[in-house]
């Protein structure tokens, strides 16, 4: 991963530490490109809002939109998400080792 | 889907006033966990340490202990998780959050470790640290297994 990627991806983490957008990346992930409109069906919160909530995403590049008609539609673009879940991944793999040793010493 | 948290549940054949002990008892916490801390834990105290894997004894720890709680059965600590560039000043990351809880079993002991901060974190240190260090980690975890084994 270059530099430049690195710093791109930057606002991920963030990106995902709200409600609203966490269920937006949800909704997107079942693979259907989804209007403003439809994300917003369901949602307690504005059109304005949401779309707010997709801005950031897509500036995490957590989000792709595109243009179709008149309609904007926007998709899920996950890979900075595998990332942040491998990262996940070996922090999790170095507890699994920590309570490996803590059996170890509490068992024995 | 979260990225924030991790979340592990242990049942270990100890007695809750064992597994209590080796986790609040900095220098039995020490030991499993592969720092070597001298001050006790102490709500409010800062815990600091050097790593003792071979190839990584330059690093320290530095916990920063909220809550030693017996009665509830809760330990918690703040920390910076995988801090191992010694060139990186890590003091200005927010923390992860890692708590403790201990219930008392038919068979021993169940323990239930949350650590949770981690979307906080700045993404390059997700992605460098890992990708620096390779195995590093995993080697330090070996050692360590190593190490317990010859002083078991």
């Amino acid at each position: 991963m270059t530099p430049l990627a690195v710093k791109q991806r930057a606002p991920v983490f963030a990106a995902l530490g709200d409600p609203t957008r966490l269920r937006l990346v949800a909704r997107l992930a079942e693979g259907e490109p989804l209007s403003i409109s439809q994300l917003t069906d369901g949602e307690k919160v504005t059109r304005q809002a949401i779309t707010k909530h997709l801005e950031v995403l897509a500036e995490a590049g957590l989000v792709i939109d595109r243009r179709r008609g008149r309609e904007r539609l926007y998709e899920l673009d996950a890979a900075p998400l595998d990332e942040a879940r491998e990262f996940l991944d070996r922090v999790s793999a170095q507890w699994d080792q920590a309570i490996a040793r803590l059996r170890a010493l509490v068992e024995r | 889907m979260s990225t924030d948290k991790i979340e592990k549940h242990v049942e270990l054949k100890a007695s809750l006033s064992r597994v209590w002990r080796a986790i609040t008892d900095s220098t039995e916490f020490g030991e499993w966990f592969g720092v070597a801390l001298t001050s006790p834990f102490v709500a409010g105290a800062i815990v600091r340490g050097n790593i003792t894997s071979k190839g990584y004894e330059h690093l320290t720890a530095e916990l920063h202990i909220d809550r030693v709680d017996e009665a509830a059965r809760i330990f918690a600590f703040r920390w910076h998780p995988f801090a191992i560039d010694p060139a990186v000043d890590y003091s200005s990351e927010p923390m992860t959050v890692v708590q403790f809880a201990l219930t008392e079993t038919t068979r021993g002991t169940h323990l239930e470790i949350i650590e949770t901060g981690f979307d906080a974190l700045p993404a390059s240190r997700r992605t460098k640290a890992f990708a620096a260090n390779g195995e590093g980690w995993t080697i330090q975890a070996k050692n360590l297994t190593d190490h317990l084994a010859k002083v078991a």
